[in-house]
């Protein structure tokens, strides 16, 4: 405990610097499963070159999981030129493994919209492009969000993985814990991710509730009379 | 007024939903498309606003042919009734009643303003405006459906099966309530359903449907009810049975008119107004 407290600071640097590295992965991550998950689900029920295409998307986007992730971080400096200890390197390898995720979360939610309400939608005159982004993405918000979620709660943890390289993150304090036997560092290390993990998915759900209030309407009020007695 | 000529709809799977169509629908009547499922009519419908593309054939609109038409733009000038009203559930009540005048810029606040007088037009209370369409019920969601058909003040209004999935008692509510509509607003509407009934109700023009979309009878209900064009139509109105097959039954008292059933219908008023009704179910007497 008085590490802990001797070194608030440091502690605080490392969560910085750890979230430095997750948030950018997962907005990155959300943004570019979007088109991506938009051509896989869009092509899905075609055929030919098109439905291929569609299938390869998202077999090749939910391999790139398979890739271990820390000879990926030492690869991705050799590929595009980066120095060794980079954070982009995390940061590229972690959005990487957000798509991984996020690309069938994203083909699955914009499946998940009701065919009925986007016929309604293309009969009321919405063009292509309104349509997607005022009907169907929106309409797609809970399965995204959900996939998002999980994104987020992974790429948190996974981000502590770049310390083996000496990539600044809350994992190094427990490498260092661990190797000068410093059991406060560790602990602090480990409760402090999982913290950020928590408080980035409730910011998460947060945003889901303000994005889609009509997913949280209550139900009409058919007896308000009687409810107000019951209140007084 | 609509005109389909030589209209045929052949989908990908090789299906002909429609073949050979030739129909006019004349201007601010409504034309009622009744039919069995799988009869083409939702493909009808929805080739008159280009949701679906014509294999071959025209179909003209006030004389303009609809291929030479931007489909958005088409669409935001006729209006859409559909099953399951088909809200946004995203949107409030009085977004959805909105957004056809939004899309098509006006601005918000007097879209706004607009749709809650849609409001009182479609008989909602103006206390519903913020609901989401889950928090209404099928019949209110309904008249939602009309009141956003009706928001760009279309001149044409199509409606696909718009009451068939509530319940009977809400059905006949707002299937007067169109009509009164249809009394105030002078639309061209065109109807879909498959309750024949309904058809008669609210039908200026009666097209009854076999499948493939070939029309087995044209005219107003009382041509098509005093006189089948075929076996076919017979059964399908039901000329034959149940409450339309109503014959006189003379009673101590008087002639009573009997149902299919045997049920007393009512009773025989000489007059104007009803002379064809009259006529009808004599021919129903002696058959
Ligand atoms: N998108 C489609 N692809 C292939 N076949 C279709 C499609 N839409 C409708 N059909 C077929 O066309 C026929 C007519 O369908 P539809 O117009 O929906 O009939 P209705 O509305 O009278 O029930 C049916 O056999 C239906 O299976
Ligand atoms: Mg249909």
């Amino acid at each position: 405990m008085n590490w802990v407290l001797n070194n608030l600071a440091l502690i605080g640097e490392r969560t910085l610097d750890h979230l430095a590295i997750a948030v950018p992965a997962i907005i990155l991550s959300f943004v570019l499963s979007v088109p991506i998950g938009w051509v896989a689900n869009r092509y899905r029920a075609s055929n030919g070159v098109l439905l291929w295409l569609s299938g390869s998307l998202l077999a090749v986007s939910g391999l790139l999981y398979a890739i271990p992730s820390l000879p990926l971080f030492l690869a991705l400096p050799a590929i595009i030129g980066t120095g060794l200890r980079d954070p982009i390197n995390v940061v590229i390898g972690l959005t990487l493994y957000g798509i991984a995720l996020m690309v069938r979360a994203t083909a699955d939610a914009l499946a998940s919209v009701d065919p009925n309400v986007e016929q309604s939608a293309t009969a009321m005159g919405f063009s292509g492009w309104s349509r997607f982004w005022k009907v169907e993405l929106p309409l797609a918000g809970p399965v995204l969000l959900a996939g998002i979620r999980v994104v987020s709660v992974s790429t948190v943890s996974l981000t502590t993985v770049g310390a083996v390289l000496g990539i600044e993150s809350l994992g190094l304090l427990f490498t260092d814990g661990l190797q000068r036997n410093i059991p406060g560092e560790i602990y602090a290390g480990i409760v402090l991710t999982i913290l950020i993990a928590v408080v980035l998915d409730g910011i998460l759900v947060l945003c889901g509730r303000l994005l889609m209030p009509w997913r949280h309407a209550a139900a009409p009020k058919q007896q308000a009379p009687t409810e107000l007695v019951v209140n007084a | 007024m609509i005109e389909f000529r030589s209209v045929t709809k052949r989908f990908p799977g090789g299906t002909v939903a429609v073949d050979d169509f030739n129909l006019v629908l004349p201007s601010r009547k409504t034309t009622v498309l009744v039919g069995s499922s799988g009869s083409g009519k939702t493909t009808l419908l929805r080739m008159i606003n280009r949701m679906v593309d014509l294999t071959s054939g025209t179909i003209e609109i006030d004389g303009e042919d609809t291929s030479a038409l931007e489909p958005v733009a088409l669409r935001r000038r006729i209006g859409y009734v559909m099953q399951n009203s088909g809200l946004l559930p995203h949107f409030t009540v009085i977004e959805n009643v909105a957004t056809v005048p939004v899309l098509n810029g006006v601005p918000r606040k007097r879209a706004f303003s607009d749709a809650l007088a849609l409001l009182d037009t479609v008989g909602l209370e103006r206390s519903l405006a913020d609901r989401y369409p889950s928090q209404l019920s099928g019949g209110q969601q309904q008249r939602v459906g009309v009141a956003r058909g009706l928001a760009a003040d279309p001149n044409i209004l199509l409606m696909d099966e718009p009451f068939g999935a509530v319940d009977p008692i809400v059905r006949d509510e707002l299937q007067q309530e169109l009509i009164r509509l249809q009394r105030e607003l002078d639309k061209t509407v065109v109807f879909v359903t498959h309750d024949i009934d309904e058809a008669f109700l609210i039908g200026d023009q009666v097209v009854i449907l076999e499948q493939g979309g070939r029309i087995a009878q044209v005219g107003s209900p009382s041509e098509i009810m005093a006189d089948p064009a075929s076996d076919f139509v017979s059964s399908f109105i039901g000329a034959d049975r149940g409450k339309r097959a109503l014959s006189i039954r003379h009673t101590e008292r008087g002639a009573v008119l009997v149902d299919g059933f045997g049920r007393a219908a009512g009773v025989l008023v000489e007059g104007v107004a009803v002379a064809s009704v009259a006529v009808e179910s004599e021919e129903s007497t002696s058959s």
